[in-house]
């Protein structure tokens, strides 16, 4: 084994997943603690000319795996291929983002390489160079702290939970030839929602709705949400009355959300609710009820008609903006 | 179609948790028992697929014998039999070494496809699904919200980042369920009489010729989160003024805008 760090970036639709800023640099914070090197991973089609960015977040070597087969996620390919770098590199702890696909790669090459899994962590901290990574569990009601006792150890980091660094890396990029078997699962095809959306799990900022919104329209939370370059989420019964789809709900049988800034409109505070967004730095509740759940929970709140306060909320931003 | 369930009893999301007095685990006394409500939605979809298609419905849980209650309730919905492995060496494995001992067990079972939860809402490891489809060399497909079966295939549209992807793979394979799949039945009544005399067998590790496999990753100690304290209302004479003074808190004094 040695003292590197691996860290597989996450190439999507022709940009890095903000999460692999996050990853690389913890990364670096852990191969300067161990004293070893650390060596980004980059999976796709045309993947090449992006892998370069990796330089500034402090990667010294950047395995590019370029293939056709590597362009849409597949967990036989990628754990297939991730799993050669591993077992040729033999670094001490893989990174990666808590993504859908980072949580499925890591659970697919834990098993594959009979190494320890820790998922969608939180925190890292290393005591004379042994680690110790706190994660959620009981959705978020506990906080685990849990240590490997083999390695590699493979890691997962929730989204939005550690500091992305600036750091020069020598970046000497390498390409890893790809040879994949006759496969035996195949991507038929993708159905995206509207680009430019912001992804949940990545926004700085995010709106959500509850059964309080009343119906379907929430475009009081989308203006504001645009406002605030962040995005919409719905409590589980603004999903089940169909306002909002699924891949919307916040929640423990839902998307767990860590933003800057988290606004629940309308949404009661339910404890499998407080689950996927209790991580949030800031948590302010807009809700008519003084009595709601919410307000023990949130940092900020306002006692009022979500209709009429979340508009004027939007202005003030736009005035803040505009200063 | 003969299809396995990967069933596992979980505290239920209202329950609230308290750390034992080892500090690395959880006190179970006051505990509300559950199916995992992943694993629900497994149990209704292959109940399903077994309407549509014929064959057999299999639940497989490694637990204690309270694990019993969750089983029946599954059977009670309608599944037809039941493994459950119940030994107290098993408290100590990691998803891994659960992942081992459902592989044996299902080896001992005829299977076309075997429907996991993507995750257990207790370790949320997010780990059994996939080391067991590694474990009997089969095809994994996580986080499922549709799926046909048609002539041997199967086509899951998994949920990825903003969307869903369409992934198609030979029988037999794993898939994992995302909610949105199925809204799971309740059991009835009749069905609550009928599983009272559904097979359900109970093992040990020693009956499947395993030893406690060893753990990789190991908790050394759980707290509880730092409670959050109550929120500061804002007050202000309208509503104009509340959100004005919102935005300049945010920006001025948690400067998170
Ligand atoms: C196994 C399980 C898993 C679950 N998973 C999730 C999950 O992942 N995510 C989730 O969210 N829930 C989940 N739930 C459901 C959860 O228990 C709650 O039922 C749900 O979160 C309530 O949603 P809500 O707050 O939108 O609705 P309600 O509890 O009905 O609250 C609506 C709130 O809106 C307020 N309101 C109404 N009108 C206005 C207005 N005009 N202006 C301001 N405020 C207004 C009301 O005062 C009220 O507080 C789960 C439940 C179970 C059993
Ligand atoms: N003890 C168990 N018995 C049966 N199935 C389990 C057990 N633990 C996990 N599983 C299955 O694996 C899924 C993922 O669990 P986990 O990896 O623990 O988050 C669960 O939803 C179950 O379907």
């Amino acid at each position: 084994m040695s003292q590197d760090i691996l860290a597989v970036a996450e190439y999507a639709d022709g940009v890095f997943r903000k999460v692999s800023f996050e990853v690389l640099s913890q990364g670096r914070r852990m191969a300067d603690t161990l004293g070893g090197k650390l060596v980004a991973v980059v999976l796709g089609e045309g993947v090449q000319d992006a892998a370069n960015q990796l330089a500034a977040y402090g990667a010294d070597n950047i395995l590019v795996a370029e293939h056709a087969e590597l362009k849409n996620y597949l967990t036989e390919n990628h754990t297939r291929v991730v799993a050669e770098i591993i077992r040729k590199a033999s670094p001490a702890f893989v990174l990666m983002g808590a993504t859908t696909q980072g949580k499925d790669l890591g659970a697919a090459l834990s098993a594959r390489l009979d190494a320890p899994l820790a998922t969608d962590c939180i925190s890292l901290r290393f005591d004379n160079k042994s680690l110790t990574i706190t994660r959620p569990m009981y959705g978020g009601k506990v906080l685990a702290d849990v240590v490997m006792e083999s390695s590699p150890g493979i890691i997962t980091l929730r989204p939005n939970a550690f500091a992305v660094a600036a750091a020069s890396g020598a970046g000497r990029i390498e390409s890893w030839p790809v040879a994949l078997d006759t496969p035996r699962t195949f991507c038929l095809g993708r159905q995206m929602e509207a680009a430019g959306r912001i992804e949940l799990t990545e926004a700085d900022v995010v709106v959500s709705g509850g059964r309080g919104m009343g119906g379907n329209d929430f475009s009081v939370l989308e203006t504001l949400a645009s406002e605030m370059g962040g995005a919409v989420g719905a409590s589980r019964s603004a999903v089940d009355e169909g306002w909002r789809p699924v891949s919307d709900q916040v929640g423990q049988t839902g998307k767990v959300v860590s933003p800057n800034v988290y606004i629940a409109c309308g949404i009661s505070g339910a404890i499998q609710h407080f689950a996927g967004m209790q991580t949030s730095k800031v948590i302010v509740a807009i809700n008519k009820d003084p009595e709601a759940p919410i307000f023990s929970k949130a940092d900020f709140g306002i006692v009022g008609n979500l209709f009429e306060i979340v508009p004027m909320i939007t202005e003030e931003i736009k005035k803040l903006k505009g200063n | 179609m003969d299809i396995i369930v990967l069933l596992k009893q979980v505290p239920s999301t209202e329950s609230i948790i308290q750390i034992a007095e080892d500090g690395r685990s959880v006190k179970t006394g006051d505990v509300n028992w559950v199916i995992n409500p992943y694993d629900e939605f497994a149990v209704e979809e292959a109940l399903r697929i077994r309407e549509k298609q014929g064959g057999t419905v299999t639940l497989v849980s490694v637990g204690t014998a309270k694990a019993v209650e969750a089983i029946r309730t599954a059977l009670a919905m309608g599944a037809d039999k039941a493994v459950l492995v119940n030994d107290p060496a098993t408290a100590a494995c990691d998803g891994l070494g659960i992942a081992r001992i459902l592989s044996t067990v299902i080896q001992t079972l005829p299977f076309d496809l075997i429907i996991a939860g993507q995750r257990a809402v207790d370790d949320e490891n997010f780990l059994v699904g996939a080391a067991v489809a590694e474990f009997l060399n089969i095809p994994f497909m996580s986080l499922v919200i549709k799926q046909e079966i048609s002539e041997g295939k199967i086509q899951c549209h998994r949920t990825i980042e903003g969307g869903t992807a369409l992934v198609e793979s030979p029988l037999p394979a794993l898939f994992t369920t995302q909610r949105g799949l199925n809204e799971p039945r309740y059991a009835s009544l009749p069905g609550v009489m009928k599983a009272k005399k559904k097979p359900l067998e109970t093992r040990t590790l020693a009956d499947l010729g395993l030893e406690a496999p060893a753990s990789r990753v190991r908790v050394v100690a759980m707290k509880l989160p730092e409670k959050r304290k109550a929120a500061k209302i804002i007050d202000a004479a309208t509503p104009r003024a509340k959100a004005a003074e919102l935005v300049r808190i945010l920006h001025e004094e948690a400067k998170a805008i």
